[in-house]
């Protein structure tokens, strides 16, 4: 069996972002890049049946170099191998665009499954394991909290607004993690020694035949609109506070 | 069909709000291109309901009825829909789990792109800019789709409902739902039918400074007066107070109710991510430095568990 996982690396959500020069992008300086925090459920997942079924585990990134320490966290936490697709010009491109790109590199893979985060905490899109369905001609499971396997078929369970759908699929299908699927495990130390030995094949987009343009087009990127500084609310008892709370609610926001 | 194009939702015979909000939202839309807005109804027996989509602005439906369409499978939906909206202008979805489902695919089948979870949208050089929160709402991003269709979802509860009109004309069609692979087999609801943070427009969350779970109860009090849902932080959920489904922040779901009510929680980016977007937010600390003052509209600086309580009776006496 083979299962690949496609991972991002993002900034860490606790570091600054800073508008560009170009007012169009952020400056990448001074970012810490770590693995997206949904595709390290993705990666757990793939470990699961790597034991359970023997499978051959391939984590696939792009994006320019720095990429590598993405996947190579993914080797230390126990994947077989590693394939960056390796272009300065893929952070932050469309998302469908880069779907375009993995489901070229993943094809020669012949996965049974496609794991990846259910959407990325940087752009915050969620479209790629969509598009690289449709890429790779698969059914896509978006959103699972839970899955099984019985043969060639998969069952997961995937909330909904308020229910939960209990959904059937034939494999080879890209599934789409959320947080609840797994307890995603730290890479070890040992495991961190043997990720250096493990193969990273890198790939350019010439290789692919592929390109980063798409059409989405950011056109300004812009800080948050301002929220108006809060009020406080006085009293001098929380009996007080809480009949000001009200009014303010009633009278100022007219939202009671 | 060129045009504007809304992809409707439904669910037990009912068009969704976050349905009703694309329609507005389509509107406004269609007025400034000189266009109108089609909505498409993938569903199985709502005839009667597709001419009321009039009201919310939608000049024509394309109703395609067929037991297929009664429950929404990724594949079947993507294959009609990419028929139907091939020569559209705009296509318009709720950035609700199903159209966060379809927009990804639908873009990839149709070869253009899509905005998700747009909080805005306007039209520049007869084109559509949708602005969105990124990186965890620290920036937003203006983005233009140069293809066609230009797809967006929109953010639940940004867009108003607005009535506009009277009844839409309404056209049955057949659609082909073509292979379907995927099967539906079972549909569990949620214990209790309680709103879904998504969709709930009062929230009162819960965090660390709850202390114990079974502390919840006074935020269930004062959500059931304000018809409100409860949330919680990841602290909340992650000592096991709350189910995973009610946390709120970046790796729990993104809320925009009209009133957001924060009880304990200091304000982390990442909690800040999920709801920094509220119309109004309530700050309800007793640590007079907590970050979550920093976004909050009213501030109570004081114990949660002396306020909230009071807080809750004087909302009852309001009625
Ligand atoms: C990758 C990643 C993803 C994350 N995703 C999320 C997410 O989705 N959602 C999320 O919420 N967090 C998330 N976090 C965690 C986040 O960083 C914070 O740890 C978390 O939000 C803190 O929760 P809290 O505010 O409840 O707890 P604390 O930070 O411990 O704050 C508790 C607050 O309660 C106040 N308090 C205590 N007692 C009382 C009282 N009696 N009355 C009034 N106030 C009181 C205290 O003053 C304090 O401000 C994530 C973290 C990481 C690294």
């Amino acid at each position: 069996m083979n299962i690949v996982v496609c991972i991002k690396q993002v900034p860490d959500t606790e570091t600054a972002i800073k508008i560009a020069a170009d007012g169009k992008s952020i400056s990448t300086d001074d970012i810490k890049w770590v693995m997206n925090p949904y595709d390290e459920f993705a990666v757990e997942e793939a470990l699961r049946f790597q034991k359970e079924q023997k499978a051959t585990v391939t984590v696939v990134g792009a994006g320019p170099k720095r990429v590598t320490e993405a996947l190579r966290t993914a080797l230390a936490m126990g994947a077989d191998k590693a394939v960056l697709i390796e272009d300065d010009g893929l952070y932050g491109a469309d998302p469908i665009a880069i779907a375009k790109i993995l489901a070229a590199a993943i094809k020669d893979l012949t996965p049974d499954i496609v794991f990846l985060g259910q959407r990325a905490i940087d752009d915050d899109a969620g479209v790629v394991g969509a598009a690289l369905a449709e890429f790779l001609g698969m059914p896509q499971l978006s959103v699972v909290t839970k899955l099984s396997l019985d043969g060639d078929k998969v069952t997961v369970n995937r909330p909904v607004e308020g229910q939960t759908l209990v959904i059937e699929s034939p494999l080879p299908a890209v599934i789409t993690c959320q947080k609840g699927l797994n307890e995603p495990r730290y890479a070890s130390l040992p495991g961190i020694m043997k990720a250096k030995k493990k193969p990273l094949d890198t790939k350019k987009l010439a290789d692919l035949g592929a390109s980063a343009t798409g059409f989405a087009e950011v056109v300004a990127i812009t800080p948050p609109p301002e929220r108006a500084a809060g009020v406080t609310i006085s009293g001098d008892d929380p009996a007080q506070m809480a009949l000001n709370l009200a009014k303010a609610l009633r009278e100022q926001a007219k939202i009671i | 069909m060129a045009g504007v194009y809304v992809v409707a939702e439904h669910r037990d015979g009912a068009f969704r709000k976050v349905t009703l909000e694309a329609a507005s939202a389509a509107k406004k839309i269609a007025d400034e291109l000189g266009s109108e807005v089609t909505a498409v109804v993938l569903a199985s027996g709502m005839a009667d309901a597709c001419a009321e989509l009039g009201k919310y602005g939608v000049s024509k439906v394309l109703y395609a009825d067929d037991a297929a369409f009664a429950q929404y499978t990724t594949d079947a939906y993507a294959n009609a829909l990419a028929e139907l909206l091939k020569d559209a202008d705009v296509v318009v979805f709720g950035a609700s789990m199903q159209g966060k489902d379809l927009a990804g695919r639908l873009a990839a089948k149709l070869d253009t792109s899509v905005a998700v979870d747009c909080t805005a949208l306007a039209v520049e050089g007869g084109k559509v800019k949708a602005t969105r929160p990124i990186y965890a709402g620290k920036v937003y991003a203006d983005i233009v789709i140069n293809a066609k269709p230009q797809m967006v979802t929109l953010r639940p509860n940004v867009f108003d409902v607005v009535e506009v009109g009277g009844q839409a004309a309404v056209e049955t069609i057949s659609a082909t739902a073509g292979e379907v692979k995927t099967k539906v087999v079972d549909v569990v609801k949620d214990a209790g039918g309680k709103i879904d943070l998504t969709e709930a427009l009062v929230i009162i969350s819960g965090g660390r400074g709850m202390k114990d779970g079974a502390n919840f109860e006074i935020l269930e009090t004062l959500a059931g007066q304000l018809n409100g849902a409860v949330g919680a932080s990841r602290s909340a959920v992650d000592a096991g107070w709350r189910p995973h489904r009610d946390q709120v922040g970046q790796t729990g779901k993104v809320v925009t109710p009209n009133l957001y009510i924060a009880c304990g929680i200091s304000g982390a980016i990442q909690h800040l991510a999920g709801m920094g977007s509220s119309k109004v937010i309530v700050a309800i600390n007793k640590d007079a430095d907590a970050p979550i003052f920093q976004k909050a509209d009213f501030c109570v600086v004081a114990d949660l568990f002396d306020v909230v309580p009071a807080f809750t009776e004087e909302v009852k006496k309001l009625g």
